[in-house]
């Protein structure tokens, strides 16, 4: 899993069966100090209540579908949650 | 499998079920002489690790459901382990 910082939301008018309904997020992936890194990715967000601003964390792979309510989806990252505090030795983060 | 360095623990409480009561570690990659590689990884706590602890991440979904117990679980990183030493020739 990596840090990530959701940056704007994806509306599909036509979508794959299996994943109607699911949220999906423009997500840009963080260092573990909350510096932007790497291009901007979707995400299926499993929590449902992820929204633009937040600190999440995202799975990649497999286990990204296998967040999801319908596990045989074409995903390949997800958000499994949302961050309130990244603790690094001496110093918190704050979502 | 690699060796990394737990650098800190993540906070949450949203998240999916799969990862209720489960500690969140941030690990930093480490080469085999034992200096940050760069990068990082956020893995579930199999083991009582802690921060400034060298261990051992496995990075792959199946090994990781079978030792969380849980077949279905949408877990792919795992701490499985403390490291004493790696020695290199």
């Amino acid at each position: 899993m990596l840090l990530g910082r959701v940056i704007g939301t994806l509306v599909a008018c036509e979508i794959y069966q299996g994943l109607e309904g699911v949220p999906m997020l423009v997500v840009q992936p963080l260092t573990k100090s909350c510096e932007p890194k790497g291009e901007t990715i979707i995400c299926a967000d499993s929590t449902s209540m992820a929204g633009p601003g937040e600190l999440v964390y995202f799975e990649g792979g497999r286990e990204a579908a296998m967040a999801l309510r319908e596990t045989f989806v074409p995903v390949d990252h997800a958000i499994v949650g949302i961050v309130d505090d990244v603790n690094l030795a001496g110093e918190t983060l704050e979502n | 499998m690699f060796v990394g360095q737990v650098a800190g623990e993540i906070v949450s409480t949203i998240k999916h079920p799969d990862y209720d009561s489960r500690r969140l570690l941030v690990v930093d990659r480490l080469d085999p002489a034992g200096k940050p590689a760069g990068g990082y990884l956020i893995a579930v706590a199999a083991i009582e690790a802690g921060v400034g602890d060298r261990v051992l991440v496995l990075d792959e979904g199946t090994g990781a459901r079978q030792i969380l117990g849980n077949p279905q679980a949408a877990i792919r990183s795992v701490v499985v382990g403390v490291v004493d030493s790696v020695d290199v020739e």
